[in-house]
């Protein structure tokens, strides 16, 4: 696979945009999935996991042919979903990292501006009330919870397309989880 | 609402990670009989990551993989040749060199459209025209541009015409005839020219 994808890179490199498209081919599922779940929008997901395979296009020179390339491409795509969010909510989370507390305590105080009422959620179907749940997650607990239960991977990995410390993920897992909890506390 | 220790709820998410040690897992399931609340807890956050779990994998729409491509910039001539010079470095750097030099050259030529010829006694000059007279002697080499030459009397060394003509005389000359006509001629001309500064230069530096 690795060898494959590094094949198709040196192609890339030569200015070969067809083998760029079977890069494409090979990991937009994984990469929509990712940005569908961050954002909760199909048509934001598209958009975005686009501009991700545009940015890796041009920037691909720049990619260590030694490293993963899922790796690289989910890192400029979680990097641009990030930022997507940011400008949606200006500064609705910049209180959230209130030193020693436990991060949630600020989000729960808080209403999400799409909070749905109790029983709109009661009658959601299960898929729909799953994005809907990890929508009103900070989105810096969803990209690790999207990341790890979503795309089943690996902490270290998680580790290295966030460009965060193993310990940082595993607190920010954790902390995901305990929101999810709180959230799903009625069901 | 718990009074149990912080680190339960720790070590409840270690085994969620599965990173959980043998000592603390056996700390936990000591607790977790013993609590209820944690035990509950527990349950909770498993029923979260089966909840989270449970999201159906979706692809990409159809068509995606195409919007990418349409979206790439235009890979034709800028990103192209950028990407050419990194790869090729020497050779653009020759290819940079000879169109800085190509274009001096070929400007040269077009500038000098005036007439000028090699100073020397002894020759004349009417219009446009130089003339070396009957019964004298040039020594050394003349080179007229833009401009003919008469040689009705001697040339001790060569004569180089550039964008003229040689008029027919005697012509009595000890060294070369040159006629620099074209473009291509004129290159060839101050490339030699070039060598020979080079080798008279070097020469000149072995007799010291």
């Amino acid at each position: 696979m690795d060898a494959l994808i590094n094949k198709r890179i040196k192609e890339v490199l030569k200015g070969d945009q067809n083998a760029f498209a079977e890069i494409v081919e090979l990991f937009q599922d994984k990469l929509y999935r990712v940005c569908y779940r961050m954002l909760g929008n199909k048509h934001e997901a598209e958009d975005i996991a686009q501009e991700a395979f545009v940015r890796a296009f041009i920037n691909i020179h720049t990619f260590d042919t030694n490293r993963k390339f899922s790796t690289w491409l989910y890192r400029i795509g979680t990097n641009l979903c990030i930022d997507r969010i940011r400008k949606k909510k200006p500064d609705y989370f910049l209180d959230a990292e209130v030193a020693g507390a436990e991060g949630l305590n600020m989000y729960s105080q808080i209403a999400s501006p799409d909070e749905l009422p109790e029983e709109e959620v009661l009658k959601m179907e299960m898929q729909d009330r799953v994005q809907y749940e990890i929508s009103r997650l900070p989105d810096k607990y969803r990209a690790v919870i999207v990341l790890k239960y979503m795309e089943d991977l690996p902490l270290q990995e998680i580790s290295d397309i966030l460009e965060m410390p193993l310990g940082t993920v595993k607190t920010r897992i954790h902390r995901g989880r305990e929101a999810l909890r709180k959230q799903l506390s009625n069901m | 609402m718990n009074m149990c220790p912080d680190h339960i709820v720790h070590y409840m998410h270690e085994y969620l990670d599965g990173d959980i040690s043998r000592e603390h897992e056996q700390e936990l399931k000591t607790h977790l009989e013993s609590c209820s609340s944690c035990q509950q807890q527990m349950h909770e956050l498993g029923k979260v990551t089966a909840f989270v779990q449970s999201a159906s994998h979706i692809s990409a729409p159809s068509g995606f993989a195409e919007g990418v491509i349409a979206r790439l910039p235009k890979e034709t001539s800028r990103v192209g040749m950028k990407r050419w010079f990194h790869g090729h470095p020497i050779l653009t750097a020759a290819a940079l060199f000879m169109i800085l030099m190509s274009a001096s050259l070929f400007a040269s030529f077009n500038d000098d459209q005036q007439f000028s010829f090699t100073k020397q006694p002894n020759i004349v000059v009417e219009g446009e025209k130089v003339i070396v007279p009957a019964g004298e002697t040039v020594k050394g080499d003349i080179v007229v541009k833009n401009g003919d030459i008469q040689i009705d009397g001697e040339v001790d060394g060569n004569v180089t015409i550039i964008n003229g003509t040689l008029m027919a005389s005697t012509a009595n000359v000890t060294g070369n005839i040159e006629e620099i006509n074209q473009v291509f001629d004129w290159l060839w001309y101050k490339m030699k020219a070039g060598a020979k500064e080079v080798a008279s230069f070097l020469d000149g530096k072995e007799e010291k």
